[in-house]
């Protein structure tokens, strides 16, 4: 094929349309910027996608279920007008297998008495833990719109930035200043044991903590990771998480329309191959199939390590750069499974009317559980007895499925990228998809009788479609070494990389994974601002 | 009845260093001390006849210099019966790894781990200097609190910008993280990185892979600071030398110090202490009352937890204090011979770590509440530099073992003896023959550590040093700072800033904010 060189003047490429890169290409294309958009797959939205791989199923084949994504971006980019919706779903559900549930209602009060119902003092405690979660939820939301400042650096904007945290701290008062220390430093297990006493409802608890990560719950550096579970709402109820209309795959859809809308060019089937460099400066991308696109700007959504080990000629960069993003930590632990069903599971556990069912459910019984699936995990293969986040989303949306047809969600913690070091075969995928299955079975003594097709997701699957390192579900392990002022790496942590004009926008940067469009959004404002045309990307709402 | 003005409550090194401080700053210290001999976790005892070994902590590598200085404890009698310990990483058919620092003096590894060695080494020693800075600090209350609050922040955050730019990113970056991360990044032995690792874990509640292990790793690397000179070493005459030298201090700057004498609770009037009631009935008074105990043991056994608020009550419940590691003591025959070591090192610091998947594995079975089947190891056998310790000929082997956790089930006859059994086999399998060369034996689980040296969960350090338990949220937020939320009452002991080791900064901080308050 002849290598075509487009010369139409870009100002700005962003490879990947993943829902950061659309984000960021949105925002570009809004201040008037002339925004090409490549994405590898004939299709966008990175992990957030709706897929029929099943004729007449719809499923959510990665990302499932939306909370993150962020009210500002939402409302400033008029996504509803898109064609957004997303629909709150209330609560979820933990079985354990002698056939008690826990269940977590999304009222605070239905909640607490069924907390209550199998610990007396926990009921109590629940009300106390409930409040502080809150308190670093409402901390850190405002601050999820922001660039993280340079601590080392002295410029007026780190340091107007530093001044800005600091207040911001000081308005917690004392005492929750040191709640925060510690809430960021210890383990999911260790903090919920200052509430709560029961096994169960610290087991249920604790997956908030362990879900993405390559840590188990007792492990110091999951209490954190709760807050991607509770800081997010949906329509103003912080803590909510809901379906979004169609799939996660209308959230891409419907930034691809706003995109679209500003004039923004979208090319699939653009899998670009390295990004052009000329005497430090980009100067555009090469793709496989030989085009090549030029612009001074040129955005990656894909993950730090993918990045700058696979899109850079490593000669274009300092080996101390190269060594930093191959020691980026990327570590896949998740799978899934994505199920069509002829009909509706029953749990007996349940009962054929319990709204519990149309949430996530769970099967535990204990911390120590949960702490055994991540050692499998460390010592090279899946575990045994998996947690579990499964949903039906197809309960509450219609559109997914054929009428009286449903499709399953089955997010699985944990889960290697490969095999004691090995590459997955497909034996192993048959045995790991059985571990599941027969998990789930045990709950649900119709459920396999439904099945009609599985699409088995292990993260090396997951990293050859979507692209993402391992498939790890936040583009980067979110340890305090990749948090922050250090994501992904210490002194690149402002969207910038090494080389002039060229920047990350994926979640690979603050604030992090999750579906948030955050990271794409603060790119853009760093752009916009290198570029010094006016801000558009808007700042973090309060809630108080 | 007896006057005081001080009561340290311990015979600690802690406690000795705290009375040693206040007494030469004027003030009437009584030590009252419930065992036998001064010293808490840091003593020799006769554990079998003829046979004596550092009961608890046997190594000495955090004894602050300046305190050593001011309190003059070369001239009490403190000397080291062997510096600059080297570590040797036990192989089981490999090349032994000899570590000098950052240089291997031994061991088949290549000239890239050799370099990167050297930087790690370097690395570590220049941030655990951040931390070593901090040790004679009292901790500062990041709000609410006064001008020398603030000023400590500032050096805190001054003595982390000094490292300059590159090094204040690493530093920011490792320092909350783990040992595990940091060596794969940076070498290919997995001895080497073994090895390395295990000394970011000893002593805690953490595997390679746990955060928290760096903070572990650069707090036992922060003598460097604080001018710890001789490396690693061995006080001559076991640790009790060390806490020995301590007493004499004290007791040459005035203070008196009663042993064998036990406190049955501190004695309020009011919301302030007014002294305490000894287990025989005695009633001391005092102004201040100083623990050299831990925080729990102080404030709800010897206290009581009616005397304080809920929330407070609370906080301390939660501070971590469950103990990981067992103390093994073996009276020998003869010198253990290690396969392929020559026996000049068989005095070194030994450690059985051979690599990190060993070393996770160890720790997994902790995790459930079972003692570990194949432990991890820090040997030292002190007989081969100090004579004292066992008749002529005669030898005494000192083993940290890693995990055994204060959990009942672990904690049975049984399950020592098993433990027991499971420790020879690892030691047997390095040093054939040594099992027959046992004369006695005594292994302390953390149970045990409990009820010997009064150390609640039987944790050396009073609690676990973590990210969320150091500095100003040791042992937990509004008591950080020495005092207690009941007027006059302070805590000098490792479950206070700069937390545990043997160094004495707990109690010479304490005395100054003894003294501080007394001018205030």
């Amino acid at each position: 094929m002849s290598q075509k060189i487009n010369n139409d003047n870009y100002d700005a490429i962003v490879v990947g349309a993943g829902h950061n890169g659309l984000t960021n290409a949105t925002y570009l294309a809004r201040s008037g910027l002339k925004v090409l958009l490549l994405e590898k797959n004939p299709w966008i939205g990175g992990a957030a996608v709706s897929r029929e791989i099943e004729k007449g199923w719809t499923y959510s084949n990665c990302s499932y279920v939306c909370s993150l994504l962020r009210p500002e971006i939402f409302r400033d980019l008029e996504l509803a007008r898109h064609g957004l919706q997303v629909v709150p779903y209330g609560g979820g559900v933990t079985i354990t297998s002698k056939g008690d549930i826990l269940g977590s209602y999304a009222d605070h009060e239905l909640k607490r008495r069924e907390i209550a119902r199998h610990n007396a003092h926990d009921g109590d405690a629940y009300d106390r833990y409930s409040t502080e979660v809150m308190r670093q939820c409402k901390f850190i939301r405002p601050l999820l719109l922001r660039t993280p400042p340079d601590p080392t650096s002295l410029r007026p904007r780190d340091i107007r930035e530093m001044i800005f945290l600091s207040k911001e701290f000081k308005k917690l008062g004392e005492q929750v200043i040191y709640d925060t220390i510690r809430f960021y430093s210890m383990s999911i297990a260790d903090y919920l044991a200052e509430f709560f006493d029961s096994d169960l409802i610290k087991a249920s608890l604790s997956g908030s903590g362990i879900i993405g990560t390559a840590l188990g719950p007792y492990s110091p550096g999951t209490a954190y990771v709760l807050l991607h579970h509770y800081m997010g709402d949906v329509d103003g109820s912080i803590g909510s998480w809901g379906f979004a209309r169609g799939g996660m795959g209308a959230v891409s859809k419907a930034l691809a329309s706003a995109f679209k809308s500003f004039g923004g060019e979208t090319v699939t089937n653009a899998d670009v191959k390295q990004v052009l460099v000329s005497g430090n400066r980009v100067t555009g991308v090469a793709c496989a199939n030989g085009n090549e696109y030029r612009a001074k700007i040129v955005v990656s959504n894909l993950d730090p390590k993918r990045t700058f080990t696979k899109l850079f000629d490593p000669k274009d960069l300092k080996p101390e750069f190269v060594k930093r993003a191959q020691n980026f930590k990327i570590r896949g632990s998740s799978g899934k499974l994505n199920i069509a069903l002829d009909g509706l599971p029953e749990f007996p556990a349940l009962g054929k009317d319990n709204p519990l069912r149309f949430g996530d459910m769970h099967f535990l019984e204990s911390l120590a559980q949960v702490e055994r699936a991540y050692d499998d995990w460390k010592n090279g293969t899946w575990s045994k007895e998996p947690y579990l986040d499964l949903l039906i989303p197809s309960m509450t949306d219609p559109t997914m499925t054929p009428a009286g047809k449903h499709w399953m969600s089955v997010f699985v913690q944990y889960v290697p990228p490969t095999i004691h070091g090995k590459p997955w075969t497909d034996e192993d995928r048959n045995a790991w998809k059985n571990t599941v299955l027969d998990q789930i079975a045990r709950y649900s003594p119709n459920f396999k009788s439904l099945i009609r097709h599985v699409e088995v997701r292990t993260p090396d699957i997951i990293e050859n479609e979507v692209g993402l390192t391992e498939g790890n579900i936040f583009q980067g392990d979110l340890s305090l070494d990749q948090m922050l002022f250090n994501r992904p790496f210490p002194g690149y942590a402002q969207y910038r990389g090494p080389t002039k004009g060229f920047y990350m926008c994926g979640s690979g940067t603050h604030p992090g994974g999750g579906v948030m469009a955050a990271p794409g959004a603060n790119a853009a404002r760093e752009i916009l601002h290198d570029l010094r045309r006016p801000n558009l990307v808007p700042e973090g709402w309060r809630d108080d | 009845m007896t006057e005081a003005n001080v009561i340290v409550i311990g015979a600690g090194h802690n406690g000795l260093a705290c009375a040693a401080y206040l007494a030469k700053a004027g003030k009437r210290v009584t030590v009252l001390e419930a065992g036998s001999q001064v010293g808490g976790a840091a003593v020799t005892r006769e554990f079998a006849p003829g046979f004596k070994v550092s009961a608890c902590a046997h190594l000495s590598y955090l004894l602050d210099a300046r305190i050593a200085s001011e309190l003059d404890l070369a001239r009490h009698g403190l000397a080291s019966a062997r510096e600059n310990l080297k570590t040797v990483a036990l192989q089981r058919a490999d090349e032994h790894l000899v570590l000098n620092g950052g240089t291997l003096e031994a061991g088949r590894v290549s000239d890239a781990d050799r370099g990167a060695l050297a930087e790690h080494h370097a690395k570590m020693s220049k941030y655990a200097r951040v931390l070593g800075k901090q040790h004679n600090r009292i901790p500062p209350r990041l709000l609410g609190g006064g001008r020398s609050d603030f000023i400590g922040a500032a050096l805190l955050g001054w003595d982390i910008r000094r490292l300059g730019r590159d090094d204040m990113r690493e530093f920011m970056r490792i320092a909350g993280i783990n040992i595990f991360d940091v060596v794969e990044e940076s070498f290919e032995s997995p001895a080497l990185k073994a090895a390395l690792a295990f000394d970011a874990v000893l002593g805690t509640n953490l595997s390679p892979r746990s955060n928290n292990s760096m903070l572990t790793l650069l707090h036992r690397l922060s003598g460097i600071a604080s001018g710890t000179t001789g490396g690693v070493s061995l006080p001559a005459g076991g640790m009790g030398a060390v806490s020995d030298a301590f007493a004499k201090a004290a007791t040459a700057a005035g203070a008196t110090i009663r042993l064998s004498t036990p406190v049955k609770n501190i004695a309020l009037n009011g919301d302030r202490v007014a002294g305490v009631v000894l287990a025989n009935g005695e009633t001391l008074s005092a102004d201040v009352v100083v623990s050299n105990a831990d925080p729990k043991r102080t404030l709800f056994e010897l206290l009581g937890a009616r005397h304080l608020e809920t929330g407070f009550v609370h906080r301390v419940r939660h501070f971590r204090t469950k103990g990981m590691a067992a103390k093994l003591h073996l009276a020998l025959d003869s010198l253990p011979e290690f396969s392929r070591l020559p026996a000049a090192l068989a005095g070194e610091r030994l450690v059985v770590a051979p690599d990190l998947v060993y070393l996770e594995h160890a720790f997994d079975a902790a995790k459930y509440g079972e003692n570990s089947p194949h432990p991890a190891l820090e040997i030292s056998i002190p007989t081969v530099h100090d004579r004292t310790l066992a008749p002529p000929g005669k030898h005494v082997l000192s083993a940290v073992v890693q995990y055994a956790p204060y959990e009942e089930a672990a904690s049975t006859d049984a399950a020592r003896a098993q433990l027991l059994e499971n420790t020879l086999n690892v030691l047997e399998a390095y040093a054939p023959g040594i099992r027959g060369k046992v004369v006695a034996s005594q292994l302390f689980l953390p149970a045990d550590l409990e009820r010997e040296f009064r150390l609640t969960g039987g944790h050396w350090h009073h609690g676990e040093l973590a990210l969320d338990q150091f500095l100003m949220l040791r042992p937990v937020p509004g008591a950080a700072q020495y005092a207690m939320p009941v007027t006059g009452l302070y805590l000098c002991g490792a479950g206070a800033h700069p937390g545990g080791g043997v160094m004495g900064c707990a109690g010479k901080n304490a005395a100054q904010a003894v003294i501080k308050a007394g001018r205030a």
